[in-house]
Parts: structure tokens; C-alpha cells; sequence
């Protein structure tokens, strides 16, 4: 059985993002995490207006996946995400709009990101992936089940490649770690390379 | 009507977050939907929320949106009508 | 490929605490949805609630006033099943959930509302000594966590499956789905001219999942699928692109075509979209003539449950020899002909559909058979 292979790998963290080790942007000087992305957003000079209708989790799964996915043609990708705290960032909005019963207006833009496979969605829709799609929450990153739900699709779902990541914000944390997985590339998929991957 | 209109697309851009538009390039008469705007269901479902929020106008029936929402024009004279706040 | 089954089952929701009463209720066309009290701020809304008396009764053997409501309910629904099957080193334990606790926001305790929490202490109760999974993918979590814990016994990550599903009915998801004007403020009527929109349901169901010999009662997962419409995140795609997918992927896999399926068991929520939606892809592959019918009649949608919740009953149904009619149908009111069950049927259901579509652009196909 052939080897698959991890090929690009793009992290956002301490107001940076890193494809494939370089650096491609830093905003030291951003005040929180609504001008970090932004910026982000600007300076990549995206054309997407849908980006500022998102929440923070898609639009981080959006300048974490879209370095990657900008330059693959092939459209039979499917997506594998995990992260800690699944939509708690905008659950805790949506909380506060239905707080106080005499100022009581619940927002159907905020409400529809209270899922985390929401950021999928948002992918899925931009590339036009109809593809496998599955949404994981987890304590830390798993790198047994990434790993083996990579391989399965793979081998086992007519499906070409993956991109799989970790992608967590609740607050002002936030981490992306976003990485494809193919049939050719040199660095091989497995677990120990997942692990070197997150550290 | 005028300072109405205004406000309208001042309140548009903020609650739909549409990023790269100034006032000055919403016509009264722009279709919000469609081609014009390109506005989506969920848009309209704020709309929805912006009325009764900001002008205690609350829809009965969500289909009436499709009228209301055609243009600046149709939601202004709808809100001097209707609005409670 | 090791075939997969689901050996043992377990729920419990307002028709009953446990599988064999649900299924009398169901037989008898009992409904759980009931009008509902004010939350927030609505008013006269329809929803399947689930007495909390029903809940504490089945866990009665330590000190119920400390848990969260949503964590008695998981237990409660896994609880037989483990009693019946012993926990090993190498079980693991699947949660599928939407919201989990989120209840726990209305007091800014963040660390309640974290699903991993509330997974480890399931997993901490019952003493599973391998990390929890979660599947949290919208409305179709309950069908994709049997997908990935067949997926996963085939590739040797695991063996011994204990999948739980549980969700609440909160002011949380009720304003939300309000917001959307997805409510009916009536009984749901999925698949007909009528109807409305949802009734919210909630529900907590486990299974047992594992490669091992099957018995007589063993139904084997024989194929998946789980497709993005990549159309709108809240809207389904027009053409049911995804669902068609995904049926087609299960069936490729299965290797068998749509007319050997007996019985579909669909998500038929109710909404004007998602009925026509199915409608479509299910005229796609030809499924015309198969009896299909939505329980969200019966239950109400029952969110991060009702992928597993409805997939139980199929096989409840597979195993009785009678498919379940769609509860809330009049008069057909989808452009496609499809073969909604009005009453129950007598039937010999060797392969059954389940379908499932949710937010996001999610879908998720399961194909079952009888051992």
C-alpha cells in the first residue's frame, strides 16, 4: 500500500501566517483578533465580500485554507477539521442577544455560525468541494484520528486529497494549523509528522 | 424621507457587513436582491430583525419581506408607515 | 473490508426510557410534541420535551441535583448497553452533539459549555480509559458518527464502539431557529403542502458498534457517504447535489442500486426547502416507489440525536417488519413524486436508507442491512 504525503502546511498564531514556514504576513500591532483577520484578509487582497459576513472561526478556516486551496485546480478535496471549542466564540454572541428579555433580538447572521462544520461549509461553498466533509471536536489535536480518517478517504472514498486542520478560537485565543494530504509529496503522512507538525 | 434613506443604508452596510460599500453607492431606487445588491436569504431574515429592532415593525408574514425589501425606496415609505419607534 | 454492525441499542425520549416503549408508542401513532410553555420570548410554539422525572427516574443511583440535565440524559441512554456489554480498555466512546451543555452560557460558564468536557465526563462515568471522539457537524452528526465509527473500525483504529447522541431543547437553539422563521407554531407536518417548518425535539439514544460476530438481531452498516452541497450554509442546494452524492457514494460502496433499497428513512424536517430538497435527490435515483417517511412527528427534530435516534428506530423497523408512517402528512407538497407513508406498513426491509442533511451544506447517507 502506497504512502501518502503531506504537502502545505499553513499555521496562523501570534498574529502570523505561516505557509509552509515562511512567513507570509504579521500584524504585531493589530489591537485584537477582528483587526488581526482583517488585515490579514487585506493584505492577501482576497476578493471575497462574504468574508466579512463570517465569524471569527470561518474567516481564521478562511486565511488558514486559502493559501492552500488557491492553487489546486482539482476540485474532489475533502475537508477533516478539529478543534477545542467548537463554536463557543459566536455561541457566546448569540447568548448575549437573547440575555436581556427587554432588548431581546436574536440575529439569524450570528445564529448560523453556532456550528462548528459551519467554516467547512463556507470552503466547500468558495471552491465549489462537493466533497467529504467532517467536523471533529476534540481536547487536543488527534493526531490517531487525523491520521487514520485522512488515510480512509483516501483509499477507500475516491477522494484525490484532504485538507485537514486544527482551527480554534474562543475569544482572543486562536490557533490554525491547516495541512493537505496527497498521493505525491515528500513528506510522508503519519502520525509522528502530524505530531512535528502541531508542536 | 430623505435622512430615512440615509440612515437605511447607513444601518445596511453596519448590520449585513457589507464591507467595501459606502452609502454613496446604494441608489434608492437599487434592486437590494438579485443583481443588484446581491443580498441572500439570511440578509433579508436581518432585515427582518432590523425593523422590529430599530423600528418596532413587527412582520407577520415573512413573505411580505420580498416587497418591502425591493429597493431603499420601498423600505422607507414602508417604515414611515408602519414604524412604532 | 471487516463488515461493522450495530449489535445493541438504547433510547430514551418523551414516548418512553427506553427502545422497546418508544417503539410501542410509535406503533400506536403516539406524537411527543406538545405545546409548550413561554421561553424568551416566544410564545406558542410546538416542541418534543423530554419530563425531567424521566430522566432522574433512570439514574437514580447517586446524586442527580449536581448534573447537568444533558449529561443525566446521555448517561441515562447509555447506560443499559454498557450494563449489558462491560466496558473494556479498548472501547471507545463516541459523542454526538450540536450544543452539548450550552445551557451552561446562561451563567457565562464557559468551561461547562465545552463539549470535550462534557464527552470526558461520560466517558469518566462509565470509566472508558481511551480519548473520546466527538462528532459535532450539525444535524447530521447522529448518522456521520456511525459513518466514521464503522470508518474507523475498518482501518484497525478501533474495535468496540459506543456511539451516544444527546441534545437539549433550549432558549439557546429555540430563539435561533425562531430567528430563521423555520418554526411551525403547530404540529410539523413534513412532506406536505402545508407545512411550516420544524418542531424542536430532544432526545438522547446510544448504540453499540463493533466488527464482532453479529447475532440474529445485529444490523450491518454496509455503506456511507457524507457530501457538501457547497451551495449556501443555510439554504440546501436546489438540485440536492449533496444528498444525491452521498446516497450514491453509500450505495457504490454497498454495491447495490437504489431499487434494492426497501425502505428510506429520510430527515423530513418540515421546512419548505429541505422536504423539496430531498424530494429532488431521491427522484434522482429513482427512489419513487420506495416507502419513505420523516419520524420528526413523532420526536420532533432532535438536532445532534437524530441521525442515531432515527437510525435506531430503523432498525427497530427491520427488526419488527413494519415501516413507521410519516406523522403529519395530508397532502404531498413536493414537485417530486415520492412515496411517503401514511399509515404503517407490513414490510420486509432487507436494506434500509437513512438520510440526514444540516446547516452548513452538510448531508450524510447510511445504508443498513439485515443480518
Amino acid at each position: 500500500m502506497e504512502s501518502l504525503y503531506i504537502t502545505h502546511v499553513c499555521k496562523i498564531q501570534s498574529q502570523q501566517i505561516i505557509l509552509n514556514d515562511k512567513v507570509v504576513f504579521e500584524d504585531v500591532e493589530s489591537a485584537d483578533l477582528n483587526s488581526f483577520l482583517k488585515n490579514g484578509y487585506k493584505n492577501q487582497a482576497y476578493d471575497y465580500a462574504k468574508f466579512f459576513k463570517m465569524d471569527h472561526l470561518s474567516k481564521l478556516t478562511f486565511l488558514a485554507a486559502e493559501p492552500i486551496l488557491q492553487d489546486q485546480d482539482d476540485k474532489n478535496i475533502a475537508l477533516v477539521f478539529m478543534n477545542r471549542a467548537a463554536s463557543l466564540d459566536t455561541d457566546v454572541k448569540h447568548q448575549q442577544s437573547i440575555q436581556n428579555k427587554e432588548a431581546y433580538y436574536p440575529s439569524p447572521a450570528v445564529f448560523v455560525y453556532t456550528l462548528p462544520n459551519i467554516c467547512l461549509g463556507e470552503l466547500s461553498i468558495k471552491h465549489k468541494l462537493q466533497t467529504e466533509n467532517c467536523f471533529f471536536v476534540s481536547e487536543n489535536f488527534d493526531s490517531k484520528l487525523m491520521y487514520n480518517y485522512a488515510e480512509y478517504l483516501i483509499r477507500h472514498k475516491n477522494v484525490d486529497k484532504v485538507l485537514c486542520g486544527w482551527i480554534d478560537v474562543l475569544e482572543n485565543e486562536y490557533r490554525a494549523v491547516v495541512y493537505l494530504v496527497e498521493k505525491q509529496g515528500e513528506i510522508e503522512h503519519s502520525r509522528n509528522e502530524l505530531e512535528q507538525i502541531f508542536i | 424621507m430623505e435622512n430615512l434613506k440615509t440612515e437605511l443604508k447607513e444601518k445596511i452596510i453596519d448590520v449585513l457587513n457589507l464591507e467595501d460599500i459606502a452609502v454613496a453607492d446604494i441608489q434608492d431606487t437599487d434592486a437590494l436582491f438579485g443583481d443588484g445588491l446581491g443580498l441572500d436569504s439570511i440578509d433579508a431574515l436581518e432585515l427582518i430583525v432590523l425593523l422590529d429592532k430599530d423600528y418596532g415593525i413587527k412582520l407577520t408574514d415573512p413573505k411580505e419581506g420580498k416587497v418591502i425589501f425591493q429597493s431603499i425606496n420601498t423600505m422607507a415609505e414602508y417604515i414611515t408607515t408602519h414604524r412604532t419607534k | 473490508m471487516k463488515k461493522v454492525y450495530i449489535h445493541q441499542y438504547n433510547y430514551l425520549s418523551p414516548l418512553g426510557n427506553n427502545a422497546q416503549t418508544n417503539w410501542e408508542a410509535l406503533v400506536n401513532y403516539q406524537s411527543g410534541i406538545t405545546l409548550q410553555p413561554k421561553l424568551g420570548n416566544l410564545d406558542g410554539y410546538y416542541a418534543s420535551v423530554i419530563a425531567d422525572k424521566t430522566i432522574d427516574n433512570e439514574i437514580e443511583t447517586f446524586d442527580t441535583n449536581k448534573l447537568p440535565r444533558v449529561l443525566k440524559m446521555a448517561i441515562a441512554a447509555l447506560q443499559p448497553l454498557i450494563e449489558k456489554q462491560r466496558i473494556t480498555p479498548n472501547s471507545t466512546l463516541i459523542l454526538s452533539t450540536t450544543k452539548g451543555d450550552i445551557k451552561a452560557l446562561e451563567q457565562d460558564n464557559l468551561e461547562e459549555a465545552s463539549i470535550p468536557f462534557l464527552a470526558e465526563q461520560i466517558a469518566s462515568h462509565f470509566g472508558f480509559r481511551k480519548r473520546p471522539i466527538i462528532v459535532s457537524n450539525a444535524c447530521v452528526s447522529g448518522v456521520l458518527a456511525l459513518a466514521v465509527a464503522k470508518r474507523m473500525i475498518q482501518m484497525d483504529m478501533m474495535n468496540e464502539v459506543y456511539i451516544v447522541a444527546v441534545d437539549e431543547v433550549t432558549e439557546f437553539v429555540v430563539s435561533g431557529f425562531n430567528s430563521f422563521q423555520a418554526m411551525s407554531f403547530e404540529p410539523c407536518k413534513p412532506y406536505d403542502v402545508n407545512r411550516k417548518g420544524v418542531n424542536l425535539g430532544e432526545a438522547a439514544a446510544a448504540v453499540y458498534v463493533s466488527a464482532n460476530e453479529p447475532t440474529k438481531n445485529s444490523i450491518e452498516i454496509v455503506g456511507d457517504g457524507s457530501i457538501n452541497d457547497a451551495n449556501h450554509i443555510s439554504g440546501p442546494s436546489r438540485t440536492g447535489e449533496g444528498l444525491y452524492q452521498s446516497i450514491q457514494s453509500a450505495l457504490n460502496e454497498a454495491d447495490i442500486t437504489s431499487n434494492q433499497i426497501d425502505y428510506v428513512s429520510s430527515h423530513g424536517t418540515a421546512t419548505l426547502y429541505n422536504d423539496e430538497m430531498e424530494a429532488i435527490a431521491f427522484d434522482r435515483l429513482a427512489l419513487n416507489q420506495t416507502p419513505v417517511s420523516s419520524l420528526k412527528g413523532y420526536f420532533g427534530h432532535t438536532l445532534g440525536t437524530s441521525g442515531l435516534l432515527e437510525t435506531i428506530v430503523t432498525c427497530q423497523m427491520m427488526q419488527n417488519k413494519k415501516a413507521i408512517a410519516n406523522l403529519g402528512l395530508e397532502h404531498l407538497g413536493v414537485t417530486k413524486p415520492i412515496h411517503v407513508l401514511q399509515k404503517h406498513i407490513d414490510l420486509d426491509i432487507n436494506y434500509a436508507l437513512k438520510t440526514a442533511s444540516g446547516f452548513g451544506g452538510c448531508n450524510t447517507a447510511l445504508i443498513l442491512k439485515k443480518v
